[in-house]
């Protein structure tokens, strides 16, 4: 016995696959109907599944979404989306339009051949082993039902294979845009990095819309990080205020590896960003930073999962909110020590700063440490304005609004200011002061 | 410029200030002393505009204009400026940034063209240069672990920077070196003009070596029991404020 919601997806399934010619047979899609039918078992989480108490995503399904890969691509202009493109950074940039690859709107930097920057749909019809080992793997489905209903769906998104050491100059820009057109769309866009040894690369991803419509994002990223290897991997989540954005971050880190992420979470009615890395050697360093800004009836929630395997590796999380109106934010911080992971140092801070009296911010830090010779650090602050601050402002002849924006744009920046590519700083702080008017944070 | 008249404030239904007359004209420098608790610092917080001081009773005229009506901001546009007692730490706003958005603030509703960033680092140089103070100070977070001393040093380059009409300088000398002491008071004087007006307030006599004042009042329990001139301020320094403690000994 299913539900009317889960017989809806699996019959878009069967649409999906009736569809693909001879890919059906393929290894990559055996991972397809494993994932369908671990979301027939699984179904969408409920508030008494202790990782969604917070998250009631209800809304998310009884919403009748269509697969957007059972559609054709809508024709979008470049000039619709230029405002989305970082300025000034001069690399690759792939399109997605409703997490379908629009080649014509993408550009693709030739120079370094032994890099691969496609798409995923491109490079399915290719026999690339990369592909064959890491999608779908690195991304376990057998928990979370919208990772299990992701994958099952995986078709389009960004294909990136640094081989061993190489080094991709500009960061690699990675656009998801919704249209919000006809009927509500569930995009399930997959990304698969896969860097060798001793490379590097920074990757931003961003989401987009051309129209305040309902659509559902349920993405999905796998990022392989070879050992001695440096990724950065960014995030802007500018999702309509009517939009559902569900994503899952999955990160296996070799041995002296570095892993950078600042996830910015913009706009969107219920976004869930589920991270999660392994640490699988010696040495390795991984930083999860993240800023959610909410207003109105938005819902933010952030778990991260960290899983120090190996000994000597150390972990930096710093996710700060800003919650206005009724918005509501969650953090939930895993942390687990393998019992030989000694020498583990782990750091996890999450601040936040209430701007109404109706916000609401839930946090749980979550250690579980097995070894005996480590330091774990976990703090969390909620908090409003601080009236000294603001006394102080004005007293230097800065309005009470004005003071209010300054300082609650100081609280962001310090998240901001961690990524390391100088355009999207720049971009997030005037999206940042587009938001903060009045005193207030209001969708632009 | 300034006439408080018979001023009553409360903090939690406690009175504080209980009748505190006071004028200041333009060109003058004013010294307020007393005692711990006599209610100094409150009046510098209540002349810039502190909500947590309710007035029960009384005016405060600037410039012809109900001081009391004003919000602090409106206030520091009119050219009120507090250099606090303990200044205050904004963690991710630098002093430039901060300094040219109060700056701008003033200057537009005075009417005058606001400052683009070059004119503004040419005035900043200009200013460091006059106070003899380190520009290594602009770029860092407002007096986000500053000393004591570079806090204080830092309210008066404010100062300087904003170029006040009537400066009301709580404690400012409290926890200063002989040295930073110098600085600040050196500061003090540079901007000292026929046009603008101080309040000194301290509780002792130290810093009223470099900045001579022209009026001393001193403050027991709310009021004023005693106005002078400089020299009062080397009596109370030699007496101790036992002396004005006890109001029957003292004739106003």
């Amino acid at each position: 016995m299913i539900s009317e919601t889960l017989e809806r997806y699996k019959s878009y399934f069967d649409a999906f696959e009736k569809s693909m010619n001879g890919e059906s047979a393929s290894a990559v899609h055996a991972r397809r109907r494993e994932a369908m039918k671990m979301f027939l078992e699984l179904g969408f989480p409920s508030t008494k599944h202790e990782e969604w108490r917070f998250t009631n995503v209800t809304p998310i399904s009884q919403t009748q979404f269509q697969p957007s890969t059972l559609s054709s691509i809508a024709d979008v202009a470049l000039s619709q989306i230029e405002r989305f493109f970082l300025k000034e950074a001069d690399g690759s940039r792939l399109v997605f339009i409703d997490g379908l690859f629009a080649p014509d709107l993408s550009s693709v930097d030739k120079k370094a051949q032994r890099i691969t920057i496609d798409s995923l749909a491109n490079a399915l019809k290719g026999n690339v082993s990369a592909v064959e080992t890491h999608l779908g793997t690195t991304a376990a489905f057998d928990e979370n039902g919208f990772v299990a209903l992701s994958t099952a769906f995986m078709y389009d998104g960004a294909f990136i294979h640094v081989p061993d050491n190489e080094s991709v100059a500009n960061p690699i820009q990675l656009l998801f845009i919704a249209t919000g057109d006809s009927q509500p769309r569930v995009a399930s866009p997959r990304n698969l990095v896969v860097v060798g040894k001793n490379a590097q690369v920074s990757i931003v991803e961003g989401y987009y819309h051309l129209r305040d419509q309902s659509y559902f994002t349920n993405s999905v990223s796998e990022i392989v990080v070879g050992s001695d290897s440096i990724v950065e991997f960014d995030r802007v989540i500018n999702e309509s205020d009517s939009a559902y954005h569900v994503s899952g971050i999955h990160i296996a880190q070799k041995a002296s590896s570095v892993f950078t992420s600042n996830a910015i979470s913009l706009s969107g009615l219920i976004i869930r960003n589920n991270v999660t890395a392994v640490l699988g050697g010696e040495h390795a360093e991984c930083t999860l930073n993240g800023l959610s800004l909410g207003t109105g009836a938005e819902l933010i929630d952030n778990h991260t999962a960290i899983d120090h395997a190996s000994a000597n590796c150390d972990s930096h999380e710093l996710y700060k909110a800003i919650l206005d109106g009724k918005s509501r934010g969650v953090f939930n911080g895993k942390i687990f020590v393998r019992k030989d992971a000694q020498k583990t140092d782990a750091k996890q801070t999450n601040k936040t700063l209430l701007l109404s009296d109706e916000a609401i911010m839930d946090t749980k830090p979550q250690l579980e440490i097995f070894a005996d010779d480590v330091k774990c650090t976990h703090g969390a602050t909620v908090g409003q304005l601080d009236d000294e601050q603001i006394f102080y402002l004005r007293a230097r002849g800065i309005s009470l609004d004005d003071a209010r924006d300054l300082l609650t744009r100081a609280f962001a920046l310090s998240v901001i200011s961690k990524i390391r590519i100088e355009p999207l700083r720049k971009k997030l702080d005037t999206m940042l002061q587009e938001k903060l008017r009045h005193g207030r944070l209001e969708n632009a | 410029m300034l006439e408080i008249r018979n001023l009553h404030t409360s903090v939690q239904g406690k009175e504080i200030l209980k009748g505190v007359n006071l004028k200041v004209n333009a060109g003058e420098v004013h010294a307020i002393m007393g005692p711990n608790g006599s209610g100094k610092s409150t009046l510098a917080q209540v002349l810039a505009g502190r909500e947590t001081y309710v007035v029960t009773k009384g005016q405060v005229i600037y410039k012809g204009n109900d001081l009391l009506e004003m919000d602090p901001e409106e206030r520091a546009r009119e050219g009120v400026f507090l250099a606090f007692q303990y200044p205050v730490e904004i963690p991710g706003v630098t002093n430039t940034y901060f300094l040219k958005a109060a700056l701008n603030a003033i200057r537009k509703h005075r009417g005058l063209e606001e400052l683009d960033a070059v004119e503004f680092i040419a005035l900043m140089k200009k200013k460091t240069e006059i106070l003899h103070i380190d520009n290594s100070l602009l770029s860092r977070p407002v007096n986000e672990g500053f000393s004591g001393g570079e806090k204080k040093k830092n309210e008066i380059f404010q100062m300087a920077v904003l170029e006040p009409q009537l400066s009301i300088l709580d404690e400012t000398d409290s926890g200063l070196d002989i040295d930073a002491l110098r600085i600040v008071a050196d500061g003090v004087n540079k901007l000292k003009t026929k046009e603008n007006a101080t309040i000194v307030v301290t509780h002792y006599q130290r810093l009223l070596n470099y900045i001579v004042p022209d009026f001393v009042h001193i403050l027991v329990d709310g009021r004023f029991v005693h106005s002078g001139g400089k020299e009062l301020a080397l009596e109370l320094e030699e007496k101790g404020y036992d002396w004005v403690k006890d109001p029957d000994t003292v004739s106003a």
